[in-house]
């Protein structure tokens, strides 16, 4: 009895996979770190993962798992995914670096790209955008448009993306305003939008009147509604919900291109391993609409930001740039190498407060 | 390091403001257990009646309602706990568990068409002369009515637990399940009620986040706090007034660090954000140093024929 029933399993299993292969579909998975109803960072993938269907119809099937834990949880999905047929699978936090290469290593003809890591196999390779172009941008609208001087900063992780970007935003506030301060506060999560509204909200209370986040929810620009007078910019997404005020403008990240380009390349055949890291420039990074309430002069000037790094004029880390402790990082007119910007662990100088190391 | 950019004024109100979800889920739980049922739904329960709240307010337009809906919608969800533990047997780990999967995954579908809308936001008390005093004003006498709500709730619970016969029979079923049957209480249906209480109640505290404390809906906007509330009853050996201490120490001491690393105090930001955690636990187990313990018949399943 039971071995008939595994024969006929068996038979099921292998009638499914031969009618998978008779369709000829390509199978692109998404595993996301949080729900694709956050309005940031995984909301931003879903519009990736459509924008996909979209483009190749009836010759794709995608698949998407959300709320995934970063570490072994992860690596069951991506197992599940690749024995389900997934041809490319799209890892999508950088929390899933590690466990993407150990099932990579055990399914080599499924191709795997990573976001935001660095760590890369035959068939699996990593991407990301250059997020503090768009924090330059930010950065420049912030100080220019601060009636307190104080800049409040809400940061998930210490880890170089996001140091990055408070290093950026801090540069070139400083630059159209010389007395300018940072105030930051670490959340420690990605995604915890009553912490994130209260880290706000703390902010507020303290002084700031511009309020940067590098966390995923919309909590933080609710609570600077509900302040009245305080300026935000979306995050990942464009979060034009708060549009004019509090949010002013946003960095949103573009992925559709990128995973339309890479599915094409797993249809045709061409997939090689790759490390992509894209800016304004070629449209993975983009700047939303600057919001009315932002002075004509101001938005000039942040437009002109915006324009000299897309062209490559411009790199937001160019010299002279000390680093916090007052050493020597960047000589005049130098720019930073990508290999510093991929690992930065310190902040400029002029910047208070310690990262959590 | 700038102290002076703290004001222990606003401090103190907004760790009032963030401490009410836990207390108002937290007290709610405790009614359950106190009951003899221990429902892991507490994080169910909270999403649940932060989305119900969320769109009736805001399809109404009255917070008041947002909040009735929301006790309605914990209260309701908590009906299929009821179904599965007290009238199928079911084990009551492994249904509260399913119970917070079951409302995370409702309260997402609930919320598709509720993203990035500002719901009508309830307005804060003001009594005249009170509210206008120095200090004191703001701290005690500014809040919005559920704040004070909330404190009413733990102070009815306390009431009714200490000094009423209602209060006895419940804590009578939670202690020896048989013997309350043998003198003929109706252990089932008494659990029933406090089970929907409880529910009630998270969806309160689910809804004072989506409604006044961020105020927004976004999908899995509790983040744990229904977590937070069981290990709190816990620790608050299962009395009233110690949930609202240990609630108004996790809400001050979350505040309290975030305004630390705001004006730049020199502790390493890792001791600062398990701070919250570590204080209540510590205090509260301190507290606890008497003879409370749990409720006897806590997690047992009871059917008459035994």
């Amino acid at each position: 009895m039971k071995l008939t029933s595994l024969l006929a399993s068996a038979a099921m299993v292998l009638g499914l996979a031969t009618g998978a292969v008779a369709q000829d579909k390509t199978k692109v998975g998404f595993v996301y770190v949080g729900p694709v109803g956050d309005g940031g960072w995984t909301y931003e993938h879903n519009q990736g993962r459509l924008a996909v269907e979209a483009e190749f119809g009836d010759k794709v099937e995608t698949v998407y798992v959300e709320n995934v834990a970063e570490g072994p949880d992860s690596e069951r999905v991506m197992t599940q995914m690749a024995l389900n047929g997934a041809d490319l699978i799209f890892t999508t936090s950088f929390g899933y670096m590690d466990p993407t290469i150990n099932v990579a290593k055990k399914f080599p003809n499924v191709k795997f790209e990573h976001a935001t890591g660095y760590k890369t196999a035959p068939n699996v390779s990593v991407y990301s955008a250059r997020f503090y172009e768009g924090r330059a941008v930010q950065g420049t609208i912030a100080g220019m448009m601060t009636k307190s001087n104080v800049i409040g900063y809400i940061g998930s992780y210490p880890i170089p993306e996001v140091i990055r970007g408070i290093n950026s935003a801090y540069i070139h506030a400083k630059k159209v305003n010389p007395d300018v301060q940072f105030k930051i506060v670490w959340a420690f999560t990605w995604f915890d939008p009553a912490k994130e509204a209260d880290a706000a909200k703390v902010l507020i209370e303290q002084g700031a009147d511009v309020i940067l986040q590098h966390t995923d929810s919309t909590a933080p620009q609710a609570a600077a509604k509900n302040a009245g007078n305080v300026i935000t910019f979306g995050q990942a997404s464009d979060m034009g919900e708060y549009a004019p005020m509090p949010r002013v403008s946003s960095i949103i990240d573009n992925w559709a291109p990128y995973y339309i380009e890479r599915t094409r390349a797993v249809m045709d055949g061409t997939w090689e391993t790759s490390n992509r890291w894209d800016g304004i420039g070629k449209g993975m990074v983009k700047i939303g609409e600057i919001s009315s309430a932002v002075p004509e002069d101001v938005k000039a000037k942040a437009l002109e930001v915006k324009e000299a790094i897309a062209s490559g004029a411009y790199h937001p880390f160019t010299g002279p740039l000390n680093k916090q402790d007052g050493s020597a990082w960047l000589a005049e007119g130098d720019v930073a190498d990508d290999g510093t910007l991929a690992g930065m662990n310190f902040f400029v100088e002029g910047i208070d407060g310690e990262i959590p190391q | 390091m700038d102290l002076s950019a703290i004001n222990p004024v606003l401090l103190i109100a907004s760790l009032m403001v963030a401490a009410t979800p836990l207390l108002l889920a937290a007290i709610g739980e405790l009614v359950v257990e106190k009951a003899g049922v221990l429902n892991l739904g507490v994080e169910g329960m909270m999403i649940t009646g932060a989305i119900s709240g969320f769109a009736i307010s805001v399809e109404t337009g009255s917070p008041w309602l947002g909040f009735l809906a929301a006790a309605v919608g914990g209260a309701v969800l908590s009906l299929l706990f009821v179904v599965l533990t007290q009238l199928a047997l079911a084990n009551q780990v492994a249904s509260g568990l399913s119970l917070t999967l079951f409302g995370l995954g409702l309260s997402s579908l609930m919320g598709q068409s509720y993203v990035g809308i500002k719901p009508p936001q309830m307005a804060d008390v003001h009594i005249p002369v009170l509210s206008d005093l120095p200090v004191l004003g703001p701290i005690l006498f500014s809040h919005d009515p559920m704040l004070y709500l909330g404190v009413g709730i733990i102070a009815a619970v306390w009431a009714l637990l200490k000094f009423t016969r209602v209060g006895l029979i419940l804590r009578a079923v939670g202690e020896n399940h048989d013997a309350a049957h043998a003198l003929g209480y109706k252990v089932v249906r008494i659990r029933v009620l406090a089970i929907l209480f409880g529910g009630a109640c998270a969806g309160l505290g689910g809804a004072y986040i989506s409604l006044i404390r961020v105020p927004q809906w976004t999908e899995g906007m509790t983040a744990g706090v229904g977590w937070i509330a069981l290990a709190l009853v816990v620790f608050a050996s299962w009395k009233p007034w110690r949930v609202l201490l240990g609630a108004y120490l996790f809400g001050g001491v979350t505040v309290v660090q975030l305004n630390l690393q705001a004006a730049g105090v020199a502790i390493p930001v890792e001791y600062l954000a398990m701070s919250p955690y570590l204080v209540t636990i510590l205090v509260l187990v301190i507290l606890s140093a008497d003879k409370s313990s749990a409720p006897a018949s806590l997690g047992r399943i009871f059917h008459a024929s035994h």
